[in-house]
């Protein structure tokens, strides 16, 4: 598809909230088993054929969305160094939320000790309803009406046995405490957002297991909706993808993202300490932000990064981030990015199964 | 159904969210407003840090109704490092032997369901083997 043409003035379609934003604090994620993708060959194809990535993750038997949601905005809390009280919304983008009627941010904000004084809601749009959550955030503070937001974005991600999606599905995401620019350890300096009706990958009520479009899921969908927010977000700023330390795409298996970051000017170096999808899966919502808190964990004062996460449906947000000074002293008053991936525990498929409560019971 | 007392326990299962004496500075965990040390009234809430270590253990083979899909897993009594000694189930132990001394640090994870898939899902405080971190916390 080409390009869309723009409005005369591109910057106007940039998301610049009133009073600057930023990130205070960041947490990860990662569950500690880890399923070989060679495993999932072993049982469906006799070991045949390519696998897309190397392994992934899987929450274990007493694992959700709201458990790792948990332990991430702790992290998150550690490093924004603030009360949890002081937090005015906790929203959770996921496509796994446990219960079909009940908020799974409620119960974060309970556990977190971010309860009664706050907004709470559970978001939904495939995999970006964790950046959603991010924008909003910075709607919330940015107009002054909260000084701090928590967004999460966290999945344990579904894949029907034996479909190709069932290589990548992995459990994993992140928080993101947003607050003032001049408290942050990152500034969120402009954000950008393409969305279109696009059928690439659903899931109805009542099912266990989305369907995809296979192929269509390339072009139309991951592809096109990335490579417009993304060049949109940089004609608007005025910037090259040679103004970025580090990007990162979201990231369904190892190819696409590396992909799209070729199609956009971006090189492997600036992509590869937040390209996480061969050792974890695909974390779906929390996919594009875990990849920047292990940028987060790494980067300098003065580096900016770009963030597009891709949701199915489907759409693309874009976010333009300069990291400060703060950075030094917080990241390492939590668990970082890569030591939950180092801890892993590797299964084989039919422990697997019986994690995933894929064994009939009764 | 136990509603009710889920909604009641939700602080102190999901937090560590406890008590401290406002006169004799005992930590109390669970939190029962009366010091168990000197007898006098305690409602100032406290919250506890999650880290302890195992002061004893056992695996349960043979689970009670309701954490079958669990099975086996490991109990502790776990002395926490402001003092009350509390029970836990040990999680993400991942076939290590547990060792008395080890250090923990709590977990907010399912604890099992309400009933069956329809009841409510019902979360608490279980310990892990303290994270290995590259800077201390």
């Amino acid at each position: 598809m080409d390009q869309q043409p723009l409005p005369q003035h591109p910057q106007h379609l940039l998301l610049k909230p009133a009073q600057a934003v930023g990130i205070i604090g960041y947490g990860a994620y990662v569950p500690r088993y880890r399923l070989p993708a060679s495993e999932v060959a072993r049982i469906w194809t006799g070991g045949e054929g390519g696998t897309p990535i190397k392994e992934k993750s899987v929450p274990g038997v007493d694992e959700d969305v709201i458990t790792m949601s948990i332990e991430a905005s702790r992290n998150a809390l550690k490093r924004a160094g603030i009360p949890a009280a002081a937090l005015r919304a906790v929203w959770v983008g996921s496509e796994s939320h446990p219960y079909a009627v009940k908020p799974t941010s409620t119960i974060v904000a309970e556990a977190i000790g971010v309860s009664p004084n706050t907004q709470a809601a559970d978001w939904e749009f495939a995999c970006k309803a964790g950046t959603e959550a991010v924008v909003a955030a910075m709607g919330l503070v940015g107009s002054k009406m909260a000084e701090y937001a928590l967004a999460i974005g966290m999945d344990t991600a579904q894949g029907r046995p034996g479909d190709a999606l069932e290589y990548t599905a992995g459990a994993g995401g992140a928080a993101f405490v947003i607050g003032p620019a001049e408290q942050s350890l990152a500034i969120i300096q402009a954000a950008y957002s393409y969305v279109t009706d696009t059928p690439d990958f659903w899931r109805r009520a009542y099912q266990k297991y989305p369907e995809h479009g296979q192929r269509f899921t390339g072009e139309p969908a991951y592809f096109e909706h990335i490579t417009q927010s993304a060049r949109t977000l940089m004609e608007a700023n005025g910037t090259t993808p040679a103004d970025y330390k580090y990007a990162v795409f979201h990231q369904p298996n190892t190819k696409f993202p590396q992909r799209v970051a070729g199609m956009l000017g971006f090189t492997k170096e600036q992509i590869a300490p937040g390209l996480l999808v061969p050792v974890i899966g695909n974390t779906y919502a929390g996919a594009a932000l875990i990849g920047l808190t292990a940028i987060l964990d790494i980067a300098e004062p003065g580096d900016r990064l770009l963030v597009s996460s891709f949701g199915s449906g489907a759409g693309s947000d874009t976010f333009d981030l300069l990291v400060t000074e703060a950075i030094l002293e917080r990241r390492d008053r939590a668990t970082k990015t890569q030591e939950y991936i180092t801890r892993r525990t590797v299964i084989d498929y039919a422990t697997y199964a019986r994690m995933r409560g894929k064994l009939v019971m009764k | 159904m136990e509603i009710p007392r889920h909604w009641r326990l939700k602080k102190q299962r999901y937090a560590l969210v406890g008590e401290v004496c406002p006169h004799c500075e005992a930590k109390i965990f669970p939190p029962r407003d009366v010091c168990p040390e000197c007898s006098r009234e305690a409602k100032t809430e406290f919250q506890f840090s999650g880290r302890g270590e195992v002061y004893s253990y056992t695996t349960v083979y043979d689970p009670p109704a309701g954490y079958e899909e669990q099975a086996p897993y490991t109990v502790a009594l776990v002395k926490l490092e402001e003092g009350p000694v509390i029970t836990a189930q040990l999680t993400d132990l991942d076939g290590q032997p547990v060792q008395i001394g080890m250090p923990v640090e709590m977990v907010t994870r399912k604890l099992r369901n309400d009933g069956d898939e329809r009841g409510l899902i019902v979360y608490g405080y279980k310990f892990r083997p303290r994270l290995e971190r590259q800077v201390a916390n």
